[in-house]
């Protein structure tokens, strides 16, 4: 005879009373920071009526190491390597938006073959951030690391390039106030060329791998959707931005550096689910070769540095300015006040990752525990840049 | 994006699989891992780890580039260093008397690889060292590199980083022709001067 | 995006009794802010949301400044008379400036992509009286960052929703971004002390 929860004399579910209404307690878990979906040391307070999330509170905070002050007892290019810690991925785009901020406060201007390199260096770093933050979207969802390996396998390429460039794989710390630290070594163009040739195979690879995997289409298509109301509202910026369907590139908007010169087209969204984060994040990253392909072919000989810029002793008139730039999570700015002295007044970050988190609570609302994995692992954060 | 057959999409994901998996046995390209530590990597040109201090010739106390300017000791971004000067003056490769270092302690546990100290310091004295294998299992002790451990040869820093050491190189030389020529020069007018009184 | 001083007009036109001030930027950027009164804040936000020719529906960046109490000093040039002859000498009137806290904003248009405009809430002080009214109800996004203002200077939004301690622990007691923090006394072994480090160290291990 086959055990029926009717039949059976133990209680196994909660009774559904006559008005609908389900008989039991809220189950209130805490997906503790240490966990291997989080993305770091995040911790969620989820309240659950049996698998579906009611309530879904936030807490970060573990990796906060008040960089902000840490800003505001160094010098400005002291601040320069603390800037890679931000968001470890993309230390190169933290680092030109920290200049960016500091150009602007203290009227440098980068001469053209530094615009030309930190557009390369900026694109590259979006590459190598998409493709493993589809990696580990993947790797969220139960691919047991398949995706996240050949993902990995390419950022490899990416980051010899940065290696051969800057002396470092991650914590480059290679924009200066001005321009580049180093120029370019001796055939880097070369391999960066090749790499930018070969990416396009894989991405085709990447998407025969994943696109049409019928079980990625159940999970991803539907859940955690955003409205676009909700999502300016809410001050959401980068491909989950875009997914939502609002057309808002700081690369078009601001046209920052030398974006105005390169023709590239923003992939945009319809309904705003997890799916469409995943499609918009394959498609900009077709956009960045593109962008990429052209630097390379276009860039110029010349200095890296402008003239003026003075390496020690740089103290720039007091004011303020707020700096920001389109980095592959979002908008990443930088708010300095400056007194006249070497050290800022203030020294602000505004990190993409902590403000798209805002409304995870209401992404995940009615969903599974399973869902709420997924839609955290769309949202792309770092934690480095949450609690900075 | 739908399949007419439903699996359609998880199949051709299997077979990108499979072709990756074959592939590594036959094609160099998607076998990427590398067995350290029998085998490693060959390091680039540019890579850095952890700094450390250049003497010319073969004596490490005599020929250390290093005058106890601190600069690099103030641009530090985490104050890892530790410099203290020491009286006594040693003449630098250009015949001048500088000050010299007495203690300079360098605490790798705190150091984040930033090469500030390097691009700041005018004397060349300072660069970037590559290895790696710095793991020890006393962390207050052997974490921090003191001077004699930091200062190593400049036929060492040739081998690291070549190129680079190679545009030091001629650039001290330069330099050092110059001052040699203007030493030459002066003492050659002041014979010249003695005659006519200026 | 029109001039700041028409926004100023309109404003105090459209929310009466508002009072906005222009504040100067002396930087390279020269970007001016607007400086509100706590009390008409969130009718001039609401105002700068929905008004068809500015629509500021993006808050970007959401921060608090600490300013200490400070003396300001401004030279002027000033024609005296001295023995007859008129002369023009520098006078230095000094201003003592009480303390306080701000709030700043940056806003941006996502619909009509202009920006940025810049606001200023300031508290009346920093000791008693760190309120300053919240802007969340305008805009979502400045929900978090708004806690942290709060958590990291000691600036109470009212009528935030959730108004909690977000980057330190809830059981914190001071506000560790302000001028005057003073850090616990959790002294570490230290090989290569500087300046205050090298204080620690001398009290801790007088030999």
């Amino acid at each position: 005879m086959i055990a029926t929860p009717e039949s059976s004399q133990y209680e196994l579910r909660p009774k559904r009373l006559a008005d609908g209404s389900v008989q039991g307690d809220l189950l209130e878990v805490s997906m503790g920071p240490q966990h291997p979906s989080t993305h770091g040391v995040f911790r969620m307070d989820v309240v659950l009526d049996g698998e579906r999330v009611v309530k879904l509170k936030p807490v970060f905070g573990y990796l906060h190491r008040n960089h902000e002050k840490i800003g505001e007892n160094t010098t400005y290019l002291g601040s320069m390597p603390y800037t890679d810690r931000l968001d470890y991925f993309c230390s190169l785009t933290n680092n030109w938006a920290y200049a960016l901020a500091v150009e602007k406060l203290a009227g440098l201007q980068p001469p053209e073959r530094a615009e030309y390199i930190r557009v390369i260096a900026a694109e590259l770093t979006r590459l190598q951030n998409h493709i493993s933050l589809v990696g580990f979207l993947l790797q969220d969802m139960g691919a047991m690391g398949t995706p996240l390996m050949y993902a990995f396998r390419e950022r490899e390429k990416i980051l010899d390039l940065f290696e051969s460039l800057t002396g470092a794989r991650m914590m480059c710390n290679y924009m200066r106030f001005g321009g580049c630290r180093c120029d370019l070594p001796p055939g880097w163009l070369e391999q960066a060329r090749q790499v930018a040739d070969e990416f396009p195979r894989f991405l085709d690879e990447f998407e025969a791998l994943l696109s049409e995997n019928e079980i990625l289409l159940s999970r991803t298509q539907g859940v955690g959707v955003l409205s676009r109301e909700l999502a300016v509202n809410a001050s959401i910026t980068g491909p989950m931005l875009r997914a939502s369907g609002v057309n808002y590139d700081i690369r078009k908007v601001d046209k920052y550096g030398i974006y105005d010169r390169f023709s590239f087209r923003v992939p945009l969204g319809e309904h705003g689910d997890v799916y469409d984060r995943y499609m918009v994040r394959i498609l900009e990253m077709r956009e960045s070769l593109k962008i990429l392909q052209a630097a390379l072919r276009e860039i110029p000989e010349g200095l890296i540095l402008d003239p003026k810029a003075k390496l020690r002793g740089f103290r720039p008139k007091p004011g303020e300015v707020y700096g920001r730039i389109e980095a592959p999570k979002g908008e990443l700015g930088f708010y300095l006040i400056s007194d006249g002295s070497p050290k800022p007044y203030r020294y602000r970050v505004r990190p993409p990752s902590f403000i798209n988190l805002t409304i995870l609570e209401d992404l995940c609302l009615g969903h599974h525990v399973a869902d709420v994995v997924i839609i955290l692992g769309s949202v792309d954060i770092v934690m480095g840049e949450v609690d900075r | 994006m739908s399949a007419p057959l439903l699996g359609q999409g998880i199949i051709k994901g299997l077979v990108e699989t499979a072709r990756n998996f074959i592939g590594s046995y036959v094609n160099k390209d998607r076998l990427v891992t590398v067995q350290y530590p029998e085998e490693r990597l060959p390091q680039q040109e540019a890579a850095r780890n952890f700094p450390f201090l250049v003497y010319d010739g073969d004596d490490s106390q005599k020929g250390l580039r290093c005058v106890a300017c601190l600069i690099c000791e103030k641009e530090c971004p985490p104050q890892c260093i530790y410099i203290v000067k020491d009286t006594v003056r040693k003449p630098d490769a250009t015949g001048k008397l500088q000050f010299q270092p007495k203690v300079f302690d360098i605490d790798t546990s705190v150091c984040m690889s930033c090469q500030v100290c390097v691009e700041v310091c005018p004397f060349d004295a300072i660069k970037m060292d590559v290895e790696y294998e710095l793991s020890t299992g006393d962390r207050f002790g052997s974490l921090l590199l003191r001077k004699a451990q930091l200062a190593k040869a400049n036929q060492y820093y040739h081998k690291i980083h070549p190129a680079e050491a190679a545009e030091v190189d001629a650039r001290l030389g330069a330099e050092k022709a110059r001052a040699e020529a203007k030493a030459k020069a002066a003492a050659a007018a002041k014979p010249a001067a003695g005659a006519k009184p200026v | 995006m029109e001039p700041l001083d028409q926004i100023k007009a309109r404003i105090e036109a459209a929310v009466p009794g508002a009072s906005v001030e222009i504040v100067l930027n002396a930087g390279a950027d020269g970007q001016r802010s607007l400086l509100m009164d706590n009390p008409h804040a969130l009718a001039v936000a609401r105002f700068l949301r929905d008004d068809p020719s500015l629509r500021l529906d993006y808050a970007s960046n959401v921060t608090g400044v600490d300013w200490l109490d400070a003396v300001i000093q401004e030279k002027r040039k000033v024609k005296q008379v001295i023995e007859g002859v008129e002369r023009e000498i520098e006078e230095t009137t000094e201003q003592r400036r009480p303390g306080y806290l701000e709030a700043v904003y940056h806003l941006y248009s996502m619909e009509l992509k202009h920006g940025p405009l810049i606001l200023r809430l300031r508290t009346g002080n920093r000791t008693d009286n760190p309120r300053v009214p919240s802007l969340t109800p305008v805009w979502r996004g400045a929900e978090f960052q708004e806690r942290e203002a709060y958590d990291l200077f000691g600036i109470t939004f009212e009528g935030h929703p959730d108004l909690r301690r977000i980057l330190m622990w809830d059981e914190f007691k001071h506000f560790p971004m302000r001028k005057d923090y003073v850090e616990p006394n959790d002294y570490e072994y230290e090989p290569t002390p500087h300046d205050e480090v090298l204080e620690k160290t001398k009290r801790h291990y007088p030999a």
